[in-house]
């Protein structure tokens, strides 16, 4: 391989897009988790949920707009072909999207009595939201088959991902929470992480015995040595984790970030591992990232944009976060 | 059905429903950083009530505008593939900048500007009101620069089939750009400004005298009778330079079949495309030739020196007709309200009772110039580039009929209840007056002092 612009550029902005997919899962995650736990959760516990995400939710959801963006300006076949495969599950994402991100300010502003309408809602489009990534995910994994097998997967990987993004809301919980609601969080977070670790181990079966080319990349030596850490270290992670929830909350809420901290990393490992399993495919098995490429000049003038603006959009979106840090309180206008 | 006529419709019910909120947020921004500044200078707290009152208000319609835009991103590949495809080296730069520059920006201080008045310095707060407002404007710098080149492209080459850049200056200044921007920001402007102005008038029906109300009533009012004049000016230079670039929408907009001297101005008519002639016609002799050259024996273009290859005239004839009717509505509405304000410091109660339907007028008049411009690009997506027909997507008709009537669905009730709670905001802040509780007062320690309490 040689390094020059038109084979590094969709290299690079495969590796912006990868990097937004993950800040997106991760950040969104908590977002959409609280949605799902909505359906779990006393009235006043859900005001204070509410607030423990508010100000972020926003910000959160612009890196989904910047992943799809990504694929759309950097790999404009691929967006064609992914999408209109998955045309009615990226529909019903939309639809969970609008429902979820309306309902935090209506809840809000409707009359009183109103109120408990838009808290269904809330939970509604979290969870629609979720369940329909998961099946993307899944279908995609599979190659975007779409027969009823896929579909059947498909479905486990929604149920799965739905848990493991409720996981990361009640890390997230733990974090920005205190009393009743931060315990009932740990219990939470508990369950929700048994379903989470299923679906990875099915994701992670799944997709080398999908495709022979998958397998062949992992099952090999000397790969399998260097591969190793991904699925050992997950692993520790999860059972350390599991273990952790019998522990907190601590005295002094010690590591009330580190239930959030190990997950991140769990979704970082298995997004690894995804990476590994595609390169260098963006449509699995049928476009390479070269063959879906814009024009190398495009991606320079996207890439310039990029390396100024990226690392101040890290800062300010850093800075956000610290005004808002600490136990959630009520969010009001002011 | 036809999947081309139905993700048309789609895309079409996607963007409408989506520029609605944009067109309020843009202006709004500004309109609170105004509130914002005037509490700074005179510390009077009915300002800061009105900023609150409207906070409220521009947190919903943020909340709508993004997740309605997040279709919009994804519409793209779901429903019209060959669009990237041919144009995407064009399309893709313009998008992911407005990414980059405008909705991170807009999105991580809309936490501050809502939530964190108790929580940063005054000056924080300011600022961070600063950029939000300077990210919506930003952000349709960059979608209006990109429509714009699809409507007049410039500063690109076609190789393969596919455009590539050459000049991104011509690409992003395309010709028809600085109008349109001009003319969408004070579109927005005004849309804003009837709002205000017209739930404030509600507030004011239902009894509400509180400082607040008029204040806000003053600056809605005011901002719409200084911006109208504009905006008609703005649109007209907008419409010469469709004329110089875009002659066959100018045709269709004017119902003119014929390119000749001493084109009638039809105000009224039924334009039959089938017969290629105009019924029931109403028209001001000589009077197109006059608005668009100045002249009665300047010539206007016609559609017949466009065979299959105009746009279908009864839409964006309406359409425009409407914009226009709407904008000379707003004109003399804005300016007697301000006559009234200025001179009796009242508002008579009939002139109150027709602002109150006058607040979505500024929508009214959008969409109508929107669809006007946009069908008035067909049958092309891309001048001269690519066509609709070329760009949708492999997706069978039913999948698009059917995601297409829960969208309709959706956003029918979307409407009514956000129409619902701008009308419930209203009517609670009638109701608190001067009451309504401030900010800062009620339990934590203020980080800056709410002036007058």
């Amino acid at each position: 391989m040689s390094f020059d612009w038109p084979t590094l550029l969709p290299l690079i902005f495969a590796g912006l897009m990868g990097l937004a997919i993950l800040i997106y899962v991760i950040l969104d995650g908590f977002d959409l988790g609280i949605g799902i736990l909505f359906a779990a959760a006393e009235d006043a516990e859900q005001d204070t949920m509410i607030a423990a995400i508010g100000p972020f939710w926003d910000a959160n959801e612009t890196w989904l707009v910047l992943a799809v963006g990504l694929l759309l300006v950097a790999f404009p076949l691929a967006h064609g072909t992914i999408l209109t495969a998955l045309y009615i599950p990226a529909f019903l994402l939309l639809v969970g999207l609008i429902l979820r991100g309306v309902a935090f300010d209506f809840r809000a502003k409707v009359p009183a009595g109103r109120k408990h309408r838009w808290n269904r809602i809330f939970f509604l489009g979290s969870i629609i939201a979720s369940l329909a990534q998961g099946y993307m995910l899944g279908v995609y994994v599979l190659g975007l088959d779409v027969g009823l097998g896929g579909m059947a997967f498909g479905a486990l990987v929604a149920l799965c991902l739905a848990a493991a993004y409720a996981a990361m809301g009640a890390a997230w919980l733990i974090y920005k929470t205190e009393g009743e609601l931060q315990r009932k969080a740990v219990r939470w977070l508990r369950t929700a992480l048994v379903l989470a670790a299923l679906g990875m181990v099915a994701v992670s079966l799944a997709t080398p015995f999908a495709s022979p080319r998958i397998f062949d990349k992992w099952f090999v030596w000397p790969q399998m040595l260097y591969l190793s850490p991904l699925p050992i270290l997950s692993a520790l992670l999860f059972v350390w984790l599991w273990r952790q929830t019998f522990h907190l909350p601590r005295p002094d809420d010690r590591h009330a970030l580190t239930p959030f901290l190990s997950l991140a990393a769990i979704f970082a490992l298995g997004f690894a591992g995804l990476a590994w399993s595609f390169y260098p495919f963006v449509v699995p098995d049928k476009l390479t990232i070269w063959q879906a490429a814009s024009a190398p000049e495009s991606l320079a003038i996207i890439l310039a944009g990029t390396v100024v603006v990226l690392p101040i959009i890290i800062f300010y979106s850093f800075y956000a976060y610290r005004v808002f840090g600490g136990k959630a309180t009520d969010l009001t206008y002011d | 059905m036809d999947p081309l006529i139905l993700s048309r419709i789609q895309f079409g019910a996607n963007i409408s429903f989506h520029i609605l909120f944009p067109a309020i947020t843009i202006a709004l921004g500004w309109v609170l950083l105004f509130f914002k500044l005037r509490y700074n200078a005179t510390g009077d707290s009915a300002w800061m009530r009105a900023y609150f009152t409207w906070v409220k208000v521009f947190a919903l319609s943020f909340a709508m505008g993004v997740v309605s835009g997040v279709t919009m991103s994804f519409q793209f590949g779901t429903n019209w593939p060959g669009y990237m495809e041919t144009v995407g080296n064009i399309a893709g730069p313009l998008l992911a900048y407005e990414i980059l520059t405008a909705f991170f920006l807009e999105a991580a201080f809309l936490g501050i500007m809502l939530f964190g008045f108790r929580r940063v310095s005054n000056r924080i707060h300011t600022l961070a009101t600063v950029l939000v407002a300077g990210g919506t404007t930003v952000s349709a710098f960059w979608i209006i620069a990109l429509n714009s080149w699809m409507q007049t492209p410039a500063g690109f080459e076609m190789r393969d089939g596919v455009a590539h850049a050459v000049d991104w200056w011509a690409i992003v200044f395309n010709p028809s750009m600085p109008y349109r921007l001009v003319h969408m920001l004070l579109a927005s402007g005004l849309t804003v400004s009837f709002l205000i102005a017209g739930l404030s008038a509600l507030r004011y029906l239902y009894g509400d005298r509180s400082e607040s109300m008029w204040k806000a009533l003053r600056t809605g009012v005011f901002t719409a009778a200084i911006l109208i004049p504009i905006q008609i000016f703005a649109g007209d230079q907008h419409g010469l330079n469709t004329l110089e670039h875009q002659p066959q929408k100018i045709a269709a907009m004017e119902a003119n079949w014929n390119t000749g001297p001493n084109v009638p101005l039809v105000l009224f008519a039924w334009p039959d495309e089938a017969a290629r002639e105009n019924r029931f016609e109403l028209a001001i002799p000589d009077g197109a030739s006059v608005v668009l050259r100045h002249s009665s024996s300047g010539v206007v273009p016609g559609l017949n020196d466009y065979p299959g290859n105009h746009p279908p005239v009864f839409p964006v004839f309406w359409g425009f007709r409407i914009m226009v009717g709407t904008g000379v509505l707003m004109l003399i509405v804005s300016w007697s309200a301000a006559f009234f304000l200025k001179r009796r410091h009242s508002l008579p109660k009939p002139l109150a009772l027709l602002m109150v339907p006058m607040t979505i007028s500024g929508w009214v008049a959008t969409l109508a110039g929107w669809y006007t411009t946009e069908i008035g690009r067909q049958p092309w997506l891309v001048t001269g580039v690519l066509k609709t027909a070329d760009a949708v997507g492999p997706v069978a008709g039913s999948h698009v009929a059917l995601t297409l009537a829960v969208y309709l669905i959706l956003y029918v009730l979307l409407l009514i209840a956000y129409l619902g709670v701008l009308v419930h905001l209203a009517l609670k802040a009638a109701k608190d007056g001067d009451a309504s509780p401030l900010p800062g007062v009620m339990n934590a320690a203020l980080s800056q002092p709410a002036a007058g309490e």
